[in-house]
């Protein structure tokens, strides 16, 4: 077992796990945004790093990966900044396998681990090609998160949960990463993963009001909420108006009483 | 060229990358795909279907003038005379019968230079499926009359304005869009590229190329040729004669655009869900390709080329633009084939080598993958010296 997997097993026994999404060197200052959002209530802290085929993200996030890389951002400028930010909640990195790929497979998972990012998730990385990343991820205690989707048979589910480390990805739609109106299949999704695993299972994809986040934590055990804040400082929002928006994600969420 | 392993392996090189949530329909299209093949029935259909509605066979023209002025016997396969003007019917043709067979009623595609694209459009229109294609905005100027094409034969053309608006881009449009849409929609990738069992399919679709080419190279008394020489984008149409000759002598060849050169200037890395040779930065960022010709502006290569390649059993070699169009005039005249921009990258390498790595006396096959209709506009811009 991981340290991610035994830190959000402790999370999961006090409250709905918070997991906003944050795009690494969006801003120059983009760490303040993460601090304002731990400040709010956030459990788990996802950062992209950005790639420039993002084939999982929808246009609010591939706008976003674009202006941070042209930022000249990197795996190393963003394990860097995570590393002097020390976040007392747990840092998960959001990217495409290319990159990892690219800058080497062990030393990449060497670099996370030096800077503190306590687990992965790759949304191009298949389970039937997972294996060479996770036994060198696993080695330096860096979790990968895998992804359900509502396509996923029972099978695939089975094999998914049986090789999640620190939380499974419910995706709530057969849909890139956006904004949207629901919780969409978000029920069924997690419902079948709680009959093959008892890891703590997050919702994402589309999540993007306080109301859709409560209505997801009715079932799941967290929600990750992405293309919604990205959209904010996209916009010009303020470290103070995202800790705002994550404090009305943290009293919705809070109004959802964790399971006994 | 055989199979590759259960997981779509070529060598270290293909393989499955893509999310999760488009899995189960790779793990189907497979399943779908090896029955399909299997069975007679549907190769039947694929091959009629080709012969009354593609042009199939293709013929082989001896290329008489441009042999005595390079001093070798060069043979062309001729897929330029194939319906919509390029190979990339064979391919669609077969996507297409399988799209019906797996009662999926709709199909999606990406394209660069649009060929692919009005290929789709025209198989989607013959089978009665709904058909949307993908296409970067930049190509939707450079090659607007496909466009219109498209749209004559029924189909929707979404322009792409992500990114670098080209090919490459398409291509993650067209999988973003699968993902909402995969229970009725069948992704009819152009090329021998994407994840498992795409890059194998496509091959396979294609392989009738080398195989009729061989054939018909017996009939002009010519056993093995010495060389087999394709443009290679993401690498359909070279893949597709590679196959009728790979376990032969022959040197197989496959052209570059020197801006689009994967093979030259890529290293393996992970793409558009597989592993292969691609154009990208010290961080593992994807690099935009430029080519005069929007069916090579892909900054990777198939999966099987990437392990060839590696294999040393085919040769990839690059040629700028400058020679380009050169080459398309000189087979234009001394021919009276007027050759797509793409397959223009084949002739002018060898106008290049003739002599030199392809000896004097060698005998030549090469793929005449397209006709210039689509880029007769470009061209005479570029000869006024208007671009």
């Amino acid at each position: 077992m991981t340290t991610l997997d035994a830190r959000l097993r402790d999370v999961r026994t006090r409250r709905k796990a918070l997991v906003p999404y944050f795009i690494g060197g969006l801003t120059a200052d983009w760490t303040t945004y993460v601090s304002a959002a731990i400040l709010a209530g956030a459990d788990v802290i996802e950062v992209g790093v950005p790639f420039s085929d993002p084939m999982m993200d929808g246009p609010v996030i591939q706008a976003g990966a674009l202006r941070a890389l042209a930022n000249d951002v990197t795996l190393e400028s963003i394990c860097h900044d995570v590393s002097v930010a020390s976040f007392e909640v747990p840092v998960v990195v959001m990217t495409y396998y290319n990159v990892l790929h690219h800058f080497g497979l062990a030393r990449s998972a060497e670099l996370l681990a030096a800077s503190g990012v306590a687990g992965v998730i790759v949304p191009d990385l298949a389970i039937e090609e997972l294996t060479p990343w996770r036994e060198v991820a696993t080695a330096a205690d860096v979790a990968t998160v895998l992804m359900v989707a509502p396509s996923s048979p029972i099978d695939r589910v089975r094999r998914i949960g049986a090789l999640t480390q620190g939380f499974v990805y419910a995706a709530a739609r057969m849909a890139v990463t956006g904004r949207a109106a629901d919780v969409g299949d978000a029920e069924r999704v997690v419902t079948s993963i709680r009959t093959v695993c008892d890891t703590p299972t997050y919702v994402g994809i589309g999540i993007t009001t306080p109301d859709q986040a409560s209505d997801a934590a009715a079932f799941g055990d967290g929600v990750i909420v992405g293309s919604a804040l990205v959209q904010q400082i996209l916009d010009g929002a303020s470290a103070q108006d995202i800790e705002g928006s994550i404090s009305t994600f943290r009293e919705a969420l809070d109004r959802t009483a964790p399971e006994a | 060229m055989g199979p590759p392993d259960e997981g779509g392996h070529f060598g270290s090189f293909g393989g499955r990358f893509v999310p999760e949530a488009l899995m189960p329909a790779c793990l189907e299209l497979d399943a779908a795909f090896r029955d399909a093949w299997g069975d007679p029935d549907f190769v039947a259909h694929y091959h009629r279907t080709l012969r009354e509605f593609g042009g199939r066979p293709t013929p082989v023209t001896y290329l008489g003038r441009l042999s005595q002025r390079l001093g070798l016997s060069v043979y062309a396969k001729r897929e330029d005379l194939a319906h919509t003007g390029s190979h990339k019917i064979n391919n669609v043709v077969g996507q297409a019968l399988l799209t019906a067979r797996m009662g999926k009623t709709r199909i999606i595609a990406e394209t660069g230079a649009g060929q692919h694209g009005v290929a789709t459009a025209t198989a989607a229109a013959r089978l009665g499926l709904a058909c949307t294609v993908y296409m970067g905005e930049v190509d939707t100027v450079r090659q607007a009359l496909n466009v219109f094409r498209m749209e004559l034969l029924g189909a929707t053309v979404v322009p792409v304005t992500s990114g670098s608006r080209t090919l490459k881009d398409a291509v993650n449009e067209a999988m973003r869009e699968w993902v909402t849409c995969v229970g009725d929609t069948h992704y009819c990738i152009g090329s021998v590229m994407g994840p498992h069992p795409f890059p194998w399919m496509v091959r396979e679709f294609q392989s009738v190329i080398g195989v009729e080419a061989a054939d018909q190279l017996h009939e002009f008394g010519v056993e093995t040729p010495d060389f087999v020489v394709a443009c290679v984008g993401g690498g359909s149409n070279a893949a597709g004669v590679f196959a009728g000759f790979a376990d032969t002598t022959a040197q197989l060849i496959g052209v570059e655009a020197a801006g689009g050169s994967a093979v030259g200037r890529g290293m393996p890395g992970v793409l558009h869900g597989m592993r292969s040779l691609l154009l990208q930065d010290d961080h593992g960022q994807i690099e935009e390709a430029y080519s005069i010709s929007a069916g090579l502006d892909y900054p990777g290569i198939g999966p099987e080329h990437a392990y060839l390649a590696d294999l040393g059993r085919a040769t990839y070699v690059a040629v700028g633009d400058d020679v380009v169009i050169e080459a398309l005039q000189l087979l234009s005249e001394l021919e009276g084939i007027i050759p797509a921009l793409e397959t223009a990258h084949a002739v002018a390498w060898l106008l290049r080598a003739a002599g030199d790595e392809v000896p004097t006396g060698s005998t030549v096959l090469l793929n005449l993958s397209g006709r210039g209709d689509k880029d007769v506009a470009q061209v005479r811009s570029i000869l006024r010296g208007e671009s």
